[in-house]
C-alpha cells in the first residue's frame, strides 16, 4: 500500500512541478508582449500606464536572470501570490479565484458523484434486460456524444425560455443579496439546478454504457460460469459481476476528471455561473493573463486533489492494492 | 489467397452490421455536406447577407440567419470542414504519438518503458484542456492547423497506454520470437508482426481520437480560444451565446452546430461498437 501511494505521490508531485513550469514558461516564451497587450486593453491614461508597466515588469521580474525569475515565481506561488487581476483591478488573483471555487465545488461534486452512482446502477440494470438495453444504450451513446455546452444551451432554451421555469444566468437573482434566509437558499438552488443537471446528464450516459459493457463482460468471465455451474443464485453472480465492474469504472472516473472539468467550464459559460469557467471566459476576453494563469493552476490543483481522493477510495474498495499487489490500476 | 478470404469475411460481417451501417451512413452524410455544401450556397460565412438581421429558416436561408444577418447554413457547412480537418489532423497526431510511444514502451520494456510510463501518467493526470487553454490564450493568431496540433499533442496518453499493454502481450508470442530469431530489426518486427495483429485495435483508437478531437476543439472554441481566421461549429455556438440567441429565441443559430457535433461523435461511437462486433467473433451473435 505504501508503494502504491508512493508511486502515485511521485507522479502527482512531478505533474504539479511540470504544470507550474508550464505556467511560468509559456508567458515568457510566447511571441508578443503580454504586458503591453494587457495595458493596451486596460487603456488607462499614459502616466498611469507607465506606472503599471513598471509594476508589471517588476512583478514578472523581467530584468532578472531567468533562473532567478523561475525561483521567484515558485516563491510567490508558495506564498499564494498569483499577481493582480487586470480585469478586476486591483483584486489579487488568488482572492478572485477563491470567491469562484465554492460555485465550482457546488456544481462538480454532486454532478460527478450522483452521475457516477446513478449511471453505474442504471447500466447494471440495463445489462439485465433486453428491452431496457435496446432503449438505454442508444440514449446513453447519444448523451456521451453531446458536447457539454450544447446540452446546457438546449436545457437553458427549453426550461429557461420556452417553459420559463428556471433562471438561466447567474448564481442568484440580482434583486437579492446573500443572506441566510429560505428565500435566498431557494433562489440559489433554482439557479444551480440547470447547470448541475446538464453536467449530470452527459456524464450519466457515459457511466451507464461503461457499466453495461463491463457487466456483460464480467458475466462471460470464467468465475461467473463456474458460479453458475455450482448452482449459485443469479443475484449472487450479478453482485460479484457488479463488484468487479466497479473497479475499472472508478479508475475511469480518475481518467475522466479532466474532461468533466472542461465540461464544467463551458457549462458555466452557458449559464453565466460565476465559477472558474465564467472567470476564464472573462479573463480571455480581457486578456487578463495573470487570471488565466491562476485559473490554470487552480484547475490542475483541483484535479490532482480529486485524483488523490479517488486513489484512497480505490485502496478502500480493492483489497489487492492494500496487500501490495498493485493490480492493473496502479 | 487466405488473407483475401479473411478480408472478405470481415467485409461480409462489416456490411451486415447495423451499428456500423448507421455510423458510416451518418459520417458519410456529413462528409458529403462538408465537401459539397459550400457549392449549394451563394454566400460567404461572414457576409452580412440579410439586412434585416435574424430570420428563422426559410427557402432563401435554409437554416436562418444570425443576429447580424449572416447565413447559418453557410457557416455550418464551412464549420463542418474545420471540424473534419481538426478531427483528422488532431486525431491522427494523437494516434501516431500514442502508437509510437506505446510500441516502444511495450516492445523494448526496461528503463525506456519506465520513462515513457511516467511521462504517460503525468500527461494523463494533467487536465489537457487546461494546458490547451493556457497555450491558446497566449497565441495572438490561432489557425485550425495549430489547434489540431495542440489537441493531438495532448490527447495521446490513453492510446499510448492501451497500445503498450497490447504490445506487451504480443511480444512474447512465438511468431514474434521467430521474427526476432531470424534477425529482423525491431522496427520491422513492430510494423510487420505486431501492428497487423492489433489492427482492429488501432483503427478503433483512431476513431475514438477522431471523436475526442472534435469535442476538444468545440470546447476550446466555445471558451473563446478557437481559430481567429476561420469559422467552426464551436465558434458558431459561442457567437450565438454572446449575441443573445437564447434570450431572443434564435434556436436556428445554436441547434444546428451542436446537433452536427452530437450526430458525428455519436455515429463514431456507434461505428466503434459495430467494428468491435465485426473484429471480435465472440460478440457477433448478439
Amino acid at each position: 500500500m505504501r508503494k502504491y501511494f508512493g508511486r502515485k505521490l511521485v507522479i502527482y508531485l512531478l505533474t504539479f512541478f511540470l504544470a507550474v513550469t508550464i505556467d511560468w514558461l509559456i508567458p515568457r516564451f510566447m511571441p508578443g508582449d503580454p504586458v503591453a497587450n494587457m495595458l493596451a486593453r486596460v487603456s488607462v491614461n499614459s502616466t498611469a500606464a507607465s506606472v503599471m508597466q513598471e509594476y508589471y515588469t517588476h512583478l514578472f521580474g523581467l530584468d532578472l536572470p531567468l533562473w532567478q525569475q523561475y525561483l521567484n515565481f515558485w516563491a510567490n506561488l508558495l506564498r499564494g501570490d498569483l499577481g493582480i487581476s487586470a480585469y478586476l483591478f486591483p483584486k489579487p488573483v488568488t482572492q478572485v479565484l477563491m470567491n469562484a471555487i465554492p460555485y465550482d465545488v457546488a456544481l462538480l461534486l454532486p454532478a460527478i458523484l450522483l452521475s457516477w452512482l446513478a449511471g453505474n446502477n442504471f447500466g447494471a440494470v440495463a445489462a439485465r434486460s433486453k428491452w431496457l438495453d435496446n432503449t438505454v444504450s442508444p440514449i446513453g451513446y447519444i448523451l456521451t456524444a453531446t458536447p457539454y455546452m450544447w446540452l446546457g444551451i438546449l436545457l437553458a432554451w427549453f426550461f429557461g425560455i420556452i417553459l420559463d421555469v428556471f433562471p438561466i444566468a447567474g448564481a442568484y437573482s440580482f434583486s437579492l443579496s446573500p443572506t441566510l434566509s429560505w428565500k435566498f437558499i431557494g433562489d440559489v438552488l433554482l439557479h444551480w439546478f440547470l447547470p448541475f443537471f446538464s453536467l449530470f446528464m452527459v456524464q450519466f450516459g457515459g457511466w451507464a454504457i461503461g457499466m453495461r459493457n463491463m457487466i456483460i463482460y464480467e458475466l462471460e468471465a470464467d468465475y461467473s460460469h463456474y458460479l453458475e455451474a455450482l448452482g449459485a443464485p443469479r443475484s449472487l453472480i450479478r453482485r460479484y459481476a457488479f463488484n468487479n465492474a466497479v473497479l475499472p469504472q472508478l479508475s475511469g472516473l480518475a481518467l475522466q476528471l479532466g474532461v468533466i472539468v472542461a465540461g464544467a467550464l463551458v457549462t458555466e459559460v452557458v449559464f453565466s455561473y460565476p465559477g472558474i469557467g465564467y472567470l476564464l471566459l472573462a479573463a480571455i476576453q480581457n486578456q487578463d493573463y495573470f487570471l488565466i494563469q491562476g485559473c490554470f493552476l487552480f484547475i490542475i490543483i483541483g484535479v490532482l486533489l480529486a485524483n488523490f481522493v479517488i486513489d484512497i477510495v480505490y485502496v478502500l474498495v480493492d483489497p489487492r492494492t492494500r496487500r501490495g499487489m498493485t493490480g492493473e490500476a496502479a | 489467397m487466405k488473407a483475401l478470404k479473411q478480408k472478405n469475411e470481415f467485409l461480409y460481417f462489416a456490411l451486415r452490421n447495423r451499428k456500423l451501417q448507421i455510423g458510416l451512413g451518418v459520417i458519410l452524410f456529413f462528409v458529403l455536406l462538408a465537401a459539397f455544401g459550400p457549392l449549394l450556397t451563394d454566400y460567404e460565412p461572414f457576409d452580412y447577407v440579410n439586412p434585416t438581421g435574424p430570420v428563422p429558416p426559410s427557402s432563401k436561408f435554409w437554416l436562418g440567419t444570425t443576429f447580424f444577418g449572416q447565413d447559418v447554413f453557410t457557416q455550418v457547412v464551412m464549420g463542418l470542414r474545420a471540424t473534419f480537418l481538426i478531427a483528422i489532423l488532431g486525431g491522427g497526431i494523437a494516434t501516431l504519438v500514442g502508437m509510437l510511444l506505446g510500441f516502444l514502451a511495450g516492445y523494448r520494456g526496461g528503463i525506456l518503458d519506465e520513462i515513457i510510463n511516467v511521462l504517460t501518467n503525468i500527461v494523463l493526470v494533467i487536465p489537457t484542456m487546461a494546458v490547451l487553454l493556457i497555450i491558446a490564450a497566449y497565441l495572438q493568431v490561432r489557425s485550425l492547423a495549430m489547434e489540431s496540433i495542440l489537441i493531438g499533442l495532448t490527447a495521446w496518453p490513453w492510446a499510448a497506454r492501451a497500445i503498450r499493454a497490447q504490445t506487451f502481450s504480443l511480444r512474447t508470442r512465438d511468431f514474434v520470437d521467430m521474427a526476432r530469431m531470424s534477425g529482423e530489426s525491431a522496427f520491422k518486427i513492430i510494423f510487420s508482426e505486431i501492428a497487423p495483429n492489433m489492427m482492429s485495435y488501432l483503427v478503433m483508437t483512431f476513431i475514438l481520437q477522431f471523436g475526442g478531437a472534435i469535442l476538444n476543439a468545440a470546447t476550446l472554441d466555445f471558451i473563446g480560444l478557437g481559430p481567429t481566421n476561420a469559422i467552426s461549429l464551436g465558434l458558431i455556438m459561442q457567437y450565438s451565446m454572446m449575441w443573445g440567441a437564447l434570450q431572443f429565441g434564435m434556436w436556428w443559430w445554436f441547434v444546428p452546430p451542436g446537433l452536427a457535433i452530437t450526430l458525428i461523435v455519436g455515429a463514431l461511437y456507434s461505428m466503434n461498437v459495430g467494428l468491435d462486433e465485426v473484429f471480435n467473433p465472440k460478440l457477433r451473435e448478439m
